[in-house]
């Protein structure tokens, strides 16, 4: 199962390869990490992917709030959260292929950000059920280049009961 | 008054107690060396950087205090990863201090310059490059404070040569905050009387210890506890000390090469209480026949060592000492007769210990290894602190010499690194320049750190080392000898040097060991020396240690002798 970690650091340098070392060195996987300040001095968000079984994500979170520059850890997987990623896609555009392009790009609310004769390259952010349907219409046009941020996610300030 | 970086680490170390340091000097830590006679802790010169790392290792095993060791930048810090992931392995709080090159030479390919944060990024509980000299006194109490509070582990301080030339006002912090270390000590008392409640279904149980007991000084609190619920009791190597070797109650240490009865007590407990010990897979064996009909009690001060290998019934975080006295008082309100309640269990157990102790073939004929660990038991009166190098040599040196006390056992468990037990026996030396140290080797263990004879002749330490001389790297013979065919492709050292030559050479005494005859007044001799020593034993070479579980078979499954 897919879990994300909101991970608060001390921003010291070093602190993503003690992060990211310790997850190659203990065999666990990143599917994506994202890292960058938050508005207190010092102090840093990753957002990580990952994927396992309870008792592994169990051990990859202990293991994880063990090292000495970790403030706090957070698996949003089961709280109500809000995950954003933005990707950047340069797609083959054509001119018989264009129109519908940008009518994808306008019902997703995609934004160009770039055009060219041969392509359009579009932003995209969402969460992971807006992400994955464009990208998959966009692929039959042929993808040029392709970047993506991977998720950063925060918990939900309410957290509804589920029925 | 404004001090060098230099004077502010020997001044730092003065507030934490350090009285020893071990360490090699180099171009990058020549201003610290300039300093250390103006300061009265004794530096220790050894002959090789990772002896320093397993001297100061062997000094706080036995002390219990924090090893400190100074070396310099480049090889002078990377020969210390095989010492500082030793001492990770295994819990051991150092602090070690590398040289670096200058902060404007960083990341330049400088001289002698090494990445010694991002190598022993894996292997240290944490550690610094201090950048400005204004944050070294903070650095320095920061990392003993790391070292030896919560789960013990080696620290290490990168120091650039900038740094430490520069100066700055000195002032030693007398508090730390870290927000994000706060180790628990205390146990929950919710979980603590599920145990209890636990202790009162069950029928079978079983304490399993390990080092964690002899770091958080709980040993008595372990044997006081078990000797009032009747429990039998079974360590892990790490754990030899931690309960009286000599007790009725005590089962031998289980495992891979751990007794008969430990390891069938294990497979037919009904409930285990693991107290500072982390199911190592040389413990359990194939993990899902280990105690696999018991509910499992685990105590550990390091959340990451539960639920990592096995699943646990009741979890309890917190320093082992707290925990067991916590869980004696939650049991001091209970009527129960335990001595009773336990007994056919005792029964049981003592069958097992009885119907298969630790033994040997004895014979005439080449000595036996068994035997000269034995020997060694009988002249001490196990009045010694015993280091091991890795092998058959550890093993047997674990099952035949009973430890009483704990810190009176120095091994590499978790690494398992052949040349730690020499220099770790010159280390506790130091600690304890009275008592007497031996290192039980074999002899392709003992040629990798034997360099450090000269350390222990220059500073005239007493050391003994007894060489279990089989003429082969032993324990993986044994394993070509069972698993493969016997085919002993590399494991023969067939050109040994004369070790009685050697010791001599360094200017130490030299004594081999030939007959059966010899053995005991040959070794009373040697250890009565107040000379480092060397005594070669000539052993029978292809003994095996037994009993042996095969590697991720069940321990129930053991080979016997
Ligand atoms: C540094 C290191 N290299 C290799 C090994 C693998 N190893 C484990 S036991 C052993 C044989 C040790 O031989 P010896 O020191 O002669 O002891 P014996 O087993 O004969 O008592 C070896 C090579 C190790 N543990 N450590």
């Amino acid at each position: 199962m897919r879990h994300i970690l909101s991970i608060l650091v001390e921003n010291e340098p070093g602190v993503l390869s003690r992060v990211a070392g310790l997850f190659s060195g203990r065999g666990f996987n990143i599917e994506s990490l994202n890292v960058g300040p938050t508005l207190e001095k010092g102090v840093s968000r990753m957002t990580i992917c990952t994927r396992g079984d309870d008792l592994i994500v169990e051990q990859i979170i202990k293991q994880v709030r063990k090292l000495v520059t970790v403030i706090k850890v957070v698996d949003l997987t089961h709280m109500q959260s809000v995950d954003r990623e933005m990707v950047l896609i340069k797609v083959n555009a054509e001119e018989s292929h264009r129109a519908e392009i940008l009518r994808i790009a306008d019902i997703f609310r995609c934004k160009v950000v770039d055009v060219s004769a041969q392509d359009l390259t579009l932003e995209i952010t969402g969460d992971q059920g807006k992400i994955r349907p464009i990208i998959s219409l966009l692929q039959r046009f042929g993808v040029k280049e392709f970047a993506r941020t991977g998720p950063m996610a925060m918990k939900r300030s309410m957290q509804l009961e589920e029925d | 008054m404004e001090l060098t970086g230099a004077k502010i680490l020997l001044e730092c170390l003065g507030r934490e107690g350090v009285d020893t340091v071990f360490g090699f000097p180099g171009g990058a830590v020549i201003d610290i060396y300039d300093q250390i006679p103006n300061y009265p802790m004794q530096h220790v010169l050894v002959r090789h950087e990772q002896g320093a790392v397993h001297a100061a290792d062997g000094y706080a095993r036995a002390s219990g205090k924090v090893g400190v060791c100074l070396v310099t930048s480049g090889p002078g810090a990377t020969n210390t990863v095989t010492g500082i992931a030793t001492a990770y392995m295994d819990s051991i709080p150092l602090v070690i201090f590398t040289g670096q090159v200058p902060t404007s030479l960083i990341g330049n390919d400088a001289f002698q310059e090494a990445d010694i944060v991002g190598i022993t990024r894996p292997c240290t509980k944490h550690n610094y490059l201090v950048k400005d000299v204004r944050d070294l006194a903070m650095v320095v109490k920061q990392a003993f404070y790391l070292a030896r509070t919560g789960r013990p582990g080696p620290v290490l301080v990168d120091l650039p040569k900038d740094v430490v030339q520069a100066k700055t006002e000195f002032e030693y912090p007398d508090s730390i905050k870290m927000r994000s270390y706060n180790p628990n000590y205390q146990p929950n008392h919710k979980q603590l009387q599920k145990v209890g409640e636990l202790l009162s279904f069950s029928r079978r149980p079983v304490i399993y210890a390990g080092g964690g007991v002899i770091s958080s000084e709980a040993s008595e609190e372990l044997t006081g506890l078990a000797r009032h619920l009747n429990i039998p009791v079974t360590t892990t190597l790490m754990g030899l000390g931690a309960f009286p070797g000599d007790d009725p109650l005590w089962l031998g240490m289980l495992g891979m090469h751990g007794t008969y009865a430990a390891n069938m007590a294990i497979g037919n407990c009904d409930l285990l209480l693991s107290v500072g010990a982390r199911f190592d897979d040389r413990v359990t064996g194939k993990i899902s026949s280990f105690a696999s009909k018991a509910k499992i009690v685990h105590i550990d001060i390091d959340p990451t060592s539960i639920q990592k290998n096995v699943v646990v019934d009741v979890p309890i975080v917190s320093d082992c000492r707290l925990a067991l006295k916590g869980l004696r008082s939650v049991l001091g309100r209970e009527t129960t007769d335990w001595q009773a309640k336990h007994a056919d269990w005792r029964r049981e157990v003592d069958g097992w210990m009885a119907s298969h102790p630790l033994t040997y073939e004895k014979c005439d004929g080449p000595i036996k290894p068994q035997a000269v660990v034995e020997m060694l038991y009988e002249i001490t009166k196990g009045e010694a602190i015993i280091s091991t190098e890795v092998g058959q040599n550890q093993m047997w040196a674990a099952q035949f010499f009973k430890y009483t006390k704990p810190r009176t056992l120095l091994t590499s468990g978790g690494l398992g690194t052949m040349g730690y037990g020499f220099p770790a026996a010159i280390g506790a030396q130091f600690a304890f320049p009275d008592r007497l140290v031996i290192d039980i080797a074999g002899d392709g263990s003992i040629q990798m750190n034997i360099q450090e004879m000269a350390t222990a002749v220059s500073y005239e330490l007493p050391v003994k080392i007894v060489i279990l001389n089989n003429g082969y790297l032993g324990m993986v013979r044994q394993w070509q000898d069972l698993f493969y065919d016997k085919n002993y492709c590399s494991t023969c050292l067939h050109r040994n040097p004369d070790f009685v030559a050697l010791a001599l050479a360094y200017g130490a005494e030299g004594y081999r060991i030939t007959r059966q005859e010899d053995l005991e007044p040959v070794l009373r001799k040697a250890l009565a020396s107040k000379s480092p020593a060397i005594i070669d034993v000539q052993v029978a070479q292809e003994e095996n240690v037994y009993p042996m579980v095969p590697a991720g078979a069940a321990l129930t499954d053991m080979l016997l002798v």
